[in-house]
């Protein structure tokens, strides 16, 4: 668990919480990697996992039976995938591909929503970093949306 | 000389970049010592009979023998250019307007950021600092475009990543399930490129919009102000500060400009009054 506690304190989410956080959210942690062209999860499926990568890349994709799969964007190295897993009725709402090799930890969502339920301080924490997240996400969709290289 | 007049020009090639944005490569007729200008800096480009545009130049400010020009058809006058053949002649005024600060960013590293068509004024830059290789530190190319389809120089761009002194990420807006590529916004790359924001010199060209959320993502990796600098854009006609068409606050655009840093324009950038 050493060394899975080593790459995690290395990751930008959790960058500053204290130790005993840190014990809390690798009590839920695995080590997993993707192969290119795997899924980490498909839309309506139970959401019950939150990934912290740290490396590849994974495109966040919505089927269209006209158009096939439909990249919304995609997230890399020190970026965090998927808060379906904190919201009911938790279920992923997008696919989630890898599309290079890519290692991440992945934290059980059950797991992490107990402790953030019986520990507010950890919960606290988690939603102020998932927030941040949110914000910039938003952000960055909403300048998507304006179709800005397009023709004026 | 009457930098009123143009002078002619020859088209010696033209090539379609994407569906809508095409390469013009032009040579005097009356010049046989070719054509300088500075990364940065436009022309006045006539065609004749239809109006005139100012248009960034695109190419090697080492060669000066041809004079390249990208642009969108998009407008009266770059429709009819983008009409041009072999040997079709355009009337050229220039090159005007304050250029990239290449040589005041020596010794620093080099982060490019471009939105669509915003790469074509940025290009300049992309030679000159690989012809003088060793006065920059890193050199970091982001570039956003729509599809996968609409990436300008394509070709050029997969052909400088197998260098390995340049570090250039593509990322597009909209993509389907063959791109390996980056999707979202340009901004969204900056958190994690790979520059020293103490010693950066930021370069910025693409849409306004686009240019304003840049420059909040640059300021939170603690570049300086001063060392951010932007390509603006507005109506310019005579391209020498005469005609006040380009009027942004107490700048014109045409004369002052179109490259700024952002502590000058600071007051100024974003107003919707301006």
């Amino acid at each position: 668990m050493e060394s899975l506690e080593k790459i995690l304190i290395q990751h930008p989410f959790v960058e500053g919480l204290p130790s005993e956080h840190i014990q809390l959210i690798l009590g839920c942690a695995k080590n997993v990697v993707f192969e290119p062209g795997k899924y980490l999860f498909k839309e309506n499926e139970e959401a019950n996992s939150f990934y912290i990568i740290r490396s590849g890349k994974v495109a966040l994709e919505i089927y269209s039976p006209e158009v096939g799969s439909i990249i919304i964007q995609t997230l890399g190295e020190g970026e965090i995938i998927g808060w379906s897993w904190m919201v009911p009725p938790y279920q992923w709402r997008f696919d989630a591909r890898a599309i290079e090799l890519t290692r991440v930890i992945e934290l059980d969502g059950t797991c992490l929503r107990n402790k953030c339920e019986t520990d507010p301080s950890l919960g606290y924490e988690i939603m102020k970093r998932l927030a941040n997240v949110f914000e910039q996400r938003i952000n960055a969709m909403r300048i998507q949306l304006l179709d800005l290289y397009g023709k004026k | 000389m009457d930098v009123m007049i143009p002078t002619t020009y020859k088209v010696q090639k033209f090539f379609k970049e994407t569906h809508d944005t095409f390469t013009i490569e032009l040579k005097s007729i009356e010049n046989k010592n070719g054509f300088s200008f500075e990364p940065g800096q436009f022309n006045m480009i006539y065609i004749f009979g239809v109006g005139e545009i100012p248009i960034s130049i695109s190419g090697d400010p080492n060669k000066h023998g041809v004079l390249v020009h990208t642009t969108r058809a998009v407008g009266t006058v770059t429709r009819e250019m983008a009409k041009l053949k072999k040997d079709g002649i355009v009337g050229i005024r220039g090159p005007f307007g304050k250029p990239w600060p290449i040589k005041e960013a020596v010794g620093n590293d080099i982060l490019l950021i471009a939105g669509g068509i915003g790469l074509a004024p940025l290009r300049p830059v992309i030679y000159h600092v690989l012809s003088h290789r060793e006065y920059y530190g890193k050199i970091i190319l982001l570039y956003g475009a729509r599809t996968p389809q609409d990436i300008l120089y394509r070709k050029e761009l997969e052909r400088l990543k197998s260098r390995l002194d340049i570090d250039i990420i593509v990322t597009v807006d909209r993509a389907v399930k063959n791109w390996t590529g980056n999707v979202g916004v340009v901004t969204t790359l900056i958190p994690r490129a790979p520059f020293d924001p103490i010693n950066t010199t930021a370069m910025i060209c693409g849409p306004e919009i686009m240019m304003r959320y840049t420059i909040v993502e640059l300021l939170k990796r603690g570049l300086a102000k001063e060392n951010i600098f932007v390509s603006m854009e507005r109506n310019m006609k005579c391209g020498v500060g005469f005609c006040g068409h380009c009027q942004y606050g107490t700048e014109f655009i045409c004369k002052d400009g179109p490259v700024f840093s952002y502590k000058e324009i600071e007051h100024l950038f974003g107003k919707r009054e301006i």
